[in-house]
């Protein structure tokens, strides 16, 4: 019997599949070419925004009205990080113990009956535009919250940052209850076996050990919030406030990007170079925000898988 | 009663005695969790009956097939932004469908995870998929409106629909890759190893056998991709889509889409336009529900149970 | 269509080394050669095969050689690298990427590992049947028409499933339906499918790893009838942890074990390859005599 060819005898094949292997890679390029383009433009207009306007101005500075002309004009761009950290604070409050309690709920206590109704409805309410959020916030909600006795103006951080949290709360809850689910079944039974009440199991046992992926939801969701931006823009109002008071004006720097680029503005002017001052600083804070979150998930993966 | 069921049920209560205290605080507890569920459910009622209530008035042939007005309010329409909309999902499809697959194959079936790139790349796709939406308006403004790279040669300078459909595309392109490489990696390798052992070669194996097996899980990434995409504001904001544009869409023209529609209808003063905006939500929301469920129904008719 | 032959090619790689030079003492023994009374034909030749995943080695110092028209069996404790080997005999450890495979693996004289040799190639001549039957998600009739397909073959389908299907002697409880999903057949059915459209592709050699682990007794049955069959046409190597399935169809065994290296490591080993027969009543090796009379292991 004659020995079979095994040598690269169809090389057209062969070409073939490299070609393919190629055009699967350069796919695979676009996403870095999404961030270097993001990077690129950023930084180039920021660059000369600040050719313009002093780096301390900027970040030091307590007086954001940019839009204004002549002497009233200023940059500091504190009211504006302010308002977006309060704002996320405020949503937190909200989406912290909700997000989480719908979470362990689901993980923990729901039985699969339950857990095939409201699982859909948590991703119901992920997949909501944020629009319609702040159709909600400025309709209902705040008026709602005038009735029951807040003084409000009619744009104000409170009835915004209580929606914001509504709108954060399935990211947390479906992160957390991933994490709260990956812990293996043999730790509960361990701790049973204890004696222990499921409360108990639940907040002393399973919760520590999901403790990094329960983190990494939080921070997921500390993200979503502090990037928001048309539910600010509809229902929190166009100026930002170094102030703790909610019933007034509260801007984010999301909010003040699309509000900016919304009224007719030409290109090149200071004005123009703010929306990308102000981009480029939210870009690094959720930057910063979400390798903390990939850390943590990982950390997590890697513990159970 | 016989006597070891009775002395199962003296059994019982010795446990049940002997756990009281702890059985309040677990009550307790699984009534606060239930209780956060219930909020969250609440919000979501209330925003629906707001909206319907506000809304279903609107509603009518009329509404669908007419053209916006801020005079004669009585007889608005939102046809271009429909249509707007429609466009831009089939455009963002057009772009997402063959790039984030081909990335997610490329991820899950070539790259050598021990080397840095793409190690990197794969951050760099989990970062993208959290940076703010409005940034991608800033780049789509940036790059695309304003920018150096002209698309097909279509109106550079001008805020077009390609425009941002380029940028819609670009802000759920992470979705689509990391729910095609999740799909991707639902197909047990014993199937590669099966097809690869009869002399396949690995793209024949991938063609024929592996994205078959995750087509459902694909197609399921996408559609949510796709209603992630038709329901952002901020980008298109950014990248300049006309509110009340009075005419039908082109690809290389000036656009409007739903959501820009609905953001300029809140803010207008006149109480009419709340009502107008309600009932341009429900629209938006009765075409999310209808592609949330052709995602249902794809994942049950079609999901292969290995 | 048919392969395409370029003559420049179809000449068997010059070998370096003569495979038949005697092996160094420190292999002498596992390489001890069988005493068939006719001289066969040898499909594969290996030396000093060694396979390392990352860091770690696998299994080392594999020497023997498959005669072709035989069913020679691996057997072993677990971890003893048997199904690792079998793996490098069709290069199916070129799927992880962290797989070195070392030394010499000759098909007819051609090194597997050469530098201009197709794994693609390979795979179709050398046809493989894993642990769990895999049948694709499809039906009987594309399950075994999917080979011939990418290999381009395009008229005489037909002809080509019955033939493999009578072969893997599935045809006469298959033939009513067999646009139905193999799915829906029995493990042992599957795992018969599975032969058949491994022998579509018209192989010369099936490895079959651990082929009935997963099966029950008449299947396993089955499936052992089938490779008696079988052998007449093609070489058979196949992986097995039961030991009288070894006994019952093979010719020849491979027996491995776990060593522990000079530095604690545990580390895969070839003990001894004879004739099947000899193996499980007079072996060379006490260690394997341990093994087969079911003292260790």
């Amino acid at each position: 019997m004659s020995a079979p060819t095994l040598t690269k005898a169809r090389t057209g094949r062969s070409v073939g599949e490299q070609a393919i292997r190629g055009l699967l890679a350069l796919a695979a390029l676009v996403s870095v070419l999404t961030t270097t383009g993001i990077v690129v433009t950023l930084l180039e207009e920021a660059v000369s925004f600040f050719r313009e306007v002093p780096f301390g101005d900027f970040f030091f500075g307590t007086k954001w009205t940019p839009l204004a002309g002549g002497e009233s004009q200023s940059f500091g761009v504190l009211p504006l990080i302010f308002s977006t950290l309060y704002l996320t604070f405020i949503g937190l409050l909200v989406a912290i113990p909700v997000g989480l309690g719908v979470g362990i709920y689901l993980a923990e206590y729901a039985s699969p009956r339950v857990r095939r109704v409201f699982k859909p409805v948590v991703e119901l309410l992920a997949g909501i535009p944020t629009i319609v959020f702040g159709f909600f916030a400025l309709t209902f909600f705040t008026p709602l919250l005038g009735d029951l006795g807040f003084e409000l103006r009619i744009f104000n951080g409170l009835s915004a940052g209580i929606i914001l949290g509504i709108l954060v709360v399935p990211t947390i809850a479906s992160v957390s209850e991933d994490a709260l689910s990956s812990v293996p079944q043999s730790l509960r039974e361990g701790a049973f076996g204890l004696g222990a009440a499921k409360w108990q199991v639940v907040v002393r046992v399973v919760f520590p050990a999901a403790l990094s992926g329960v983190v990494a939801g939080l921070v997921l969701g500390a993200s979503r919030a502090i990037g928001e931006t048309v539910l600010i823009l509809v229902a929190a109002g166009n100026s930002p406030n170094l102030s703790a008071n909610l019933g007034i004006e509260h801007q984010n720097m999301a909010a003040f990007i699309a509000n900016t680029a919304r009224a007719d503005i030409s290109a090149g002017s200071v004005a123009y170079g703010t929306i990308f001052a102000v981009g480029a600083t939210l870009f690094v804070i959720t930057f910063v925000l979400n390798l903390f979150a990939i850390r943590f998930v990982r950390r997590y993966r890697q513990v159970y898988e | 009663m016989s006597a070891i069921a009775a002395e199962k049920k003296l059994a019982r209560r010795t446990v049940e005695r002997g756990s009281n205290g702890e059985r309040t605080k677990d009550l307790l507890f699984r009534s606060a969790l239930l209780l956060c569920l219930l909020v969250a459910v609440a919000f979501l009622g209330a925003l629906a009956v707001t909206t319907l209530s506000d809304g279903v008035g609107r509603l009518s042939g009329e509404f669908l097939t007419g053209e916006p007005s801020r005079l004669r309010t009585d007889s608005f329409g939102i046809r271009p932004a429909l249509i707007g909309t429609l466009y831009l999902m089939v455009l963002v499809a057009a772009f997402i469908v063959p790039v984030g697959v081909a990335s997610a194959i490329y991820l899950e079936e070539y790259a050598d995870g021990t080397k840095w790139w793409n190690r990197a790349i794969e951050t760099n796709i989990q970062n993208l998929a959290s940076v703010p939406s409005v940034v991608y308006g800033i780049l789509g403004l940036a790059f695309i409106v304003r920018g150096p790279v002209d698309i097909f040669g279509l109106g550079v300078g001008q805020p077009t629909l390609l425009a941002g459909a380029l940028t819609l595309g670009l802000l759920v392109l992470p979705v689509v890759i990391i729910v095609s490489r999740e799909a991707i990696r639902a197909v047990p390798p014993s199937i590669r190893e099966g097809s690869l052992a009869l002399g396949a070669t690995q793209w024949q194996t991938i063609w024929k056998q592996t994205l078959p097996g995750a087509l459902p899980g694909i197609a399921t990434g996408v559609i949510l991709a796709l209603s992630r995409a038709i329901g952002e504001t901020a980008p298109l904001i950014l990248v300049g889509a006309v509110a009340n544009l009075r005419f039908n869409p082109e690809i290389d023209g000036p656009f409007s889409a739903l959501p820009a529609l609905i953001l300029s209808a809140v803010g207008e003063p006149k109480p009419e336009f709340q009502s107008i905006a309600a009932a341009a939500i429900i629209v938006l929301l009765v075409i999310l529900l209808l592609m949330n469920s052709v995602a249902i129904l794809l994942r049950n008719r079609y999901e292969t149970k290995w | 269509m048919s392969t395409p032959h370029d003559p420049s090619q179809t000449t068997p790689v010059a070998d370096p080394t003569d495979p038949r030079t005697p092996a160094p003492a420190s292999v002498r023994l596992a390489a001890a050669p069988a005493a068939a009374a006719a001289p066969k034909e040898m499909a594969y030749r290996l030396k000093d095969v060694e396979v390392h995943y990352g860091d770690v080695k696998a299994v080392q110092g594999v020497t023997f050689d498959l005669a072709q028209n035989e069913i020679t069996a691996f057997i072993g404790p677990s971890g003893c690298g048997k199904s690792t080997l079998i793996r490098c005999l069709n290069r199916m450890n070129d799927l992880v990427p962290s797989a070195r495979v070392g030394g010499q693996v000759l098909y007819h004289g051609q090194d597997l590992y050469g530098d201009d040799i197709d794994a693609v190639q390979v795979r179709k001549v050398i046809g493989m049947v894993f642990q769990k039957p895999n049948p694709f998600p499809k039906s009987i009739y594309d399950n075994i028409a999917f080979g011939p397909r990418v290999l381009g073959r395009k008229k005489g389908m037909d002809e080509i499933v019955e033939t493999a299907l009578r072969r893997a002697s599935l045809w006469d409880e298959v033939k009513d339906r067999l646009k139905t999903n193999a799915f829906g057949m029995s493990g042992g059915q599957q795992q018969r499918l599975c032969i058949a459209r491994a022998l579509a592709v018209e192989p010369d050699v099936i490895l079959m790893d651990e082929p009935c682990s997963a099966l029950d007794p008449i299947s396993t049955a089955a499936i052992e009838d089938l490779m008696l069959e079988l052998k007449e046409r093609y070489t058979i190597a196949i992986v097995t942890h039961n030991m009288q399935q070894a006994a019952r169809v093979s010719d020849r065994t491979a027996f491995f074990t776990v060593a522990k290296s000079d530095d604690g490591k545990r580390i895969g080993e070839l003990v001894e390859f004879n004739p099947t027969e000899k193996v499980f009543s007079n072996p060379d090796d006490e260690r394997t005599e341990q093994y087969v009379t079911g003292k260790f292991g």
